[in-house]
């Protein structure tokens, strides 16, 4: 146990999980207390959704090394299945967890299935290849949804590609996804501590990816191609394990944040590639591979845009303007000299002020 | 290093904690004045309608005000976008709340308003949307609407057409990824197995595919239609004129209230539109004193003509004033007790405003009143009888 602690990487996991509860014990405090505005609360469940979509992105870009835009769209497929899922089932289970929960594991599998079938042909291209194709594959998931409408009644599911009306329905059925209008009716189920266990066990399913030998396998061939293959690695397999574990967590997220909403649609700008960059832009803000980065990367992104209601008009633009100072400031070479050099100072002030004492 | 890293996440965390007490402590003190909030889109693809409604309640509310208030209180107004988005919809609503808004006014899109709607019930909170005219946005008791519902407006000009006679084929091009426009399209196929034209060809577009229509448009005119029922915003139908212009295809053009202001877009031709005929409750051009004053301090406050969302979101901010001042609600009555009150008068009510006189609503939340059907003559909106 005392060799565990003392391994850099466990100490680093610890303190990541760590920020990650003690994040929600003052939030839960400050809700108890009353403190916590309704904005701030309403805000609690897509911060949960992004942190989560910024974690299993990190794995595909961080840790696999290989640029997908195609993020939002593994998201979609789990909003979907899982709000499907329980409005069929809402009057046969009754237990809104265990529906919940169901749900939840239903959008992770069909998003790491729809993972594996276009990681196939996909990860045989490599950099900004895979990322086209990978955009291309987002845009197909949401206009293939967008057509799709699906129906219910006592004979059973009911679909079509054309409109309501085709779904030729008994009088009381009832329309579930109607086309590029979406879902509505799911029930709303997800809540900030929900979000908190599925950001831990995403957390934790990455990190113990990463930190296993399968993990370093993955690595070595971010790291280099041609020597992993020549030690034996399955570059195949390893590719696709971490490119649709990835998009598996996308589905759970996605599934997760669909039932926060009363109707959920894919439109361009939460399941398009306006989102999957935004995704990206969490992770590279973040730091590629530095899973406590983009959490803190998705929650201040989420949070900044609302915080700034205050000045109406300009908020988008001003919202811009702080994400170039936040890139900048994290990783232009300039300021990273600068960094380096107040920490030195400061640093060394600190030395010397423990000099001083003793 | 590690020491700075460690101090970095503490400093994180703690603005983070910081970050989340700003803007709190809005315990629920009893209000002295009407806060209304609206929400809608002023930013994105969808900021034309979100700014007109966002115009339309400020004029209203300023003219109130002046005169005095409703029943001497004031009203505090507050409009926040949702950039057309579900969630951030939902985020506009809660953000109002902080604000101490206690009557609402919005969402301004259908899909935004089913989102908003689910909140509003749990709150109890008085809603009223100007122009959210999908049934599903007034599912629930608290909901009113100043608009048409979208399945009236199909009835209705499927029975329009069918009564005058006006095409025995009649084609249909509709926005598939619009709650609006599929709204009127269903109710229309379904009316028009009752009338006594043929529907000869249905073709749809969404949102990402709404520049080029001569697929939808050769596809009418091979089916041989007289008349291109088009239940879509002003934006597209301008295209689908110009590109029919282009490809000489000249049948009748029938729309709803959604063509209206299709005079006014930018690089569209009006003399194109020569002839469209439209059901709309509200023309910027009619010749009664109430409209005419409207449009004229409207043009001079924002410099544009007000299109029908200004004129829905004018008259229901007039609606709330009546809804308030037959119920007897003062603001101290709370969110609850203000939405009991109203909604019990709702029904009693009628106003004559810009988008209809005698407008009365049901309990389910919808209004009652009449379209008028116009027909565009000289570049000119005329009454057709």
């Amino acid at each position: 146990m005392k060799r565990l602690l003392q391994s850099k990487e466990t100490k680093k996991t610890l303190i990541t999980f760590g920020i990650v509860i003690i994040t929600y014990i003052i939030v839960e405090i400050l809700m108890l207390c009353g403190l916590l505005s309704n904005q701030l609360q309403g805000l609690l469940v897509p911060i949960c959704y992004y942190v989560m979509l910024a974690i299993s992105l990190n794995l595909t870009v961080g840790i696999l090394g290989e640029l997908s835009l195609g993020h939002a769209g593994f998201a979609c497929v789990g909003v979907f299945t899982g709000t499907v899922f329980s409005i069929c089932m809402q009057n046969v289970i009754a237990a809104s967890w265990i529906r919940f929960a169901l749900a939840i594991i239903l959008g992770a599998l069909f998003a790491g299935i729809v993972g594996i079938l276009i990681g196939l042909p996909v990860l045989r291209l490599k950099g900004d290849y895979l990322a086209i194709v990978t955009l291309a594959f987002c845009e197909i998931i949401k206009n293939v949804i967008n057509v799709i409408y699906l129906g219910k009644d006592s004979q059973g599911l009911h679909i079509s590609t054309t409109d309501t009306t085709a779904l030729g329905m008994e009088p009381e059925g009832v329309v579930i996804i109607k086309g590029a209008q979406g879902v509505t009716g799911m029930p709303q189920d997800a809540n900030f501590t929900i979000g908190i266990l599925l950001i831990l066990i995403t957390l934790f399913i990455v990190l113990n990816l990463v930190h296993s030998r399968d993990g370093r396998a993955i690595m070595a061939i971010r790291d280099n191609l041609i020597a992993a293959e020549s030690v034996g690695i399955n570059i195949t397999k390893y590719k696709l394990m971490a490119f649709s574990i990835s998009a598996a967590l996308a589905g759970a997220a996605g599934a997760y944040y669909g039932h926060n909403f009363n109707n959920i649609k894919a439109a361009t700008n939460n399941f398009g590639y306006n989102m999957s960059i935004m995704v990206l832009v969490f992770v590279v803000l973040g730091g590629i591979g530095n899973m406590r980065g983009s959490i803190i990367a998705a929650v201040l992104l989420t949070l900044l845009p609302e915080m700034l209601r205050g000045i109406s008009e300009y908020r988008l633009l001003i919202y811009s303007i702080v994400l170039i100072g936040m890139m900048l400031f994290n990783w232009s070479p300039k300021a990273q000299a600068w960094k380096e050099k107040m920490k030195v100072r400061i640093l060394g002030k600190l030395k010397k002020n423990q000099k001083e004492v003793q | 290093m590690k020491t700075m890293k460690k101090v970095m996440s503490l400093v994180l965390v703690s603005v983070l904690t910081l970050s989340m007490m700003v803007g709190c402590g809005n315990t629920e003190t009893a209000a002295t004045t009407w806060k209304i909030g609206g929400i809608g889109p002023v930013t994105g693809d969808a900021s034309v309608y979100g700014q007109a409604v966002k115009n339309g309640m400020e004029l209203a509310i300023n003219e109130i005000n002046e005169a005095g208030g409703i029943s001497g209180v004031q009203i505090e107004y507050n409009f926040q976008d949702d950039e057309c988005d579900n969630e951030k919809s939902v985020n506009a609503y809660n953000a109002l709340k902080d604000w101490g808004m206690n009557i609402l006014v919005g969402s301004v899109t259908s899909g935004c308003c089913i989102a908003v709607t689910a909140e509003t019930a749990k709150d109890n909170m008085f809603q009223l949307t100007p122009s959210g005219s999908s049934v599903d946005c007034i599912i629930n008791d608290n909901v009113f609407q100043v608009c048409f519902t979208d399945p009236n407006q199909g009835i209705g000009a499927a029975q329009y057409i069918g009564a005058n006679g006006l095409a025995t084929k009649v084609a249909v091009i509709y926005n598939s990824s619009d709650v609006y426009s599929t709204g009127i399209y269903e109710k229309f196929n379904a009316e028009a197995a009752n009338q006594d034209f043929e529907i000869v060809s249905t073709s749809a577009f969404t949102n990402d595919s709404k520049s080029d229509f001569t697929v939808q448009l050769q596809q009418a005119k091979d089916a041989g239609a007289e008349l291109v029922f088009l239940p879509i915003y002003a934006q597209e139908a301008s295209l689908i004129l110009t590109q029919a212009a282009a490809m000489d295809f000249a049948p009748t053009f029938f729309g709803c209230d959604g063509l209206d202001g299709i005079l006014a877009i930018e690089n569209f031709d009006p003399s194109l539109a020569e002839g469209v005929i439209l059901l709309t409750p509200f023309v910027a051009d009619a010749e009664d004193e109430m409209t005419q004053n409207f449009v004229s301090k409207y043009v001079e406050s924002y410099g544009e003509t007000p299109n029908q969302f200004a004129a829905d979101a004018y008259d229901a901010v007039y609606t709330i004033k009546a809804a308030i001042e037959a119920s007897g609600a003062t603001p101290a009555d709370g969110i609850s007790g203000i939405c009991d009150k109203m909604t019990g008068a709702m029904t009693t009510i009628s106003v004559d405003g810009l988008t209809g006189t005698g407008m009365t609503w049901a309990a389910t939340g919808e209004v009652a009143k009449e379209p008028k059907a116009m027909v565009i003559v000289n570049g000119e909106y005329t009454n057709l009888q």
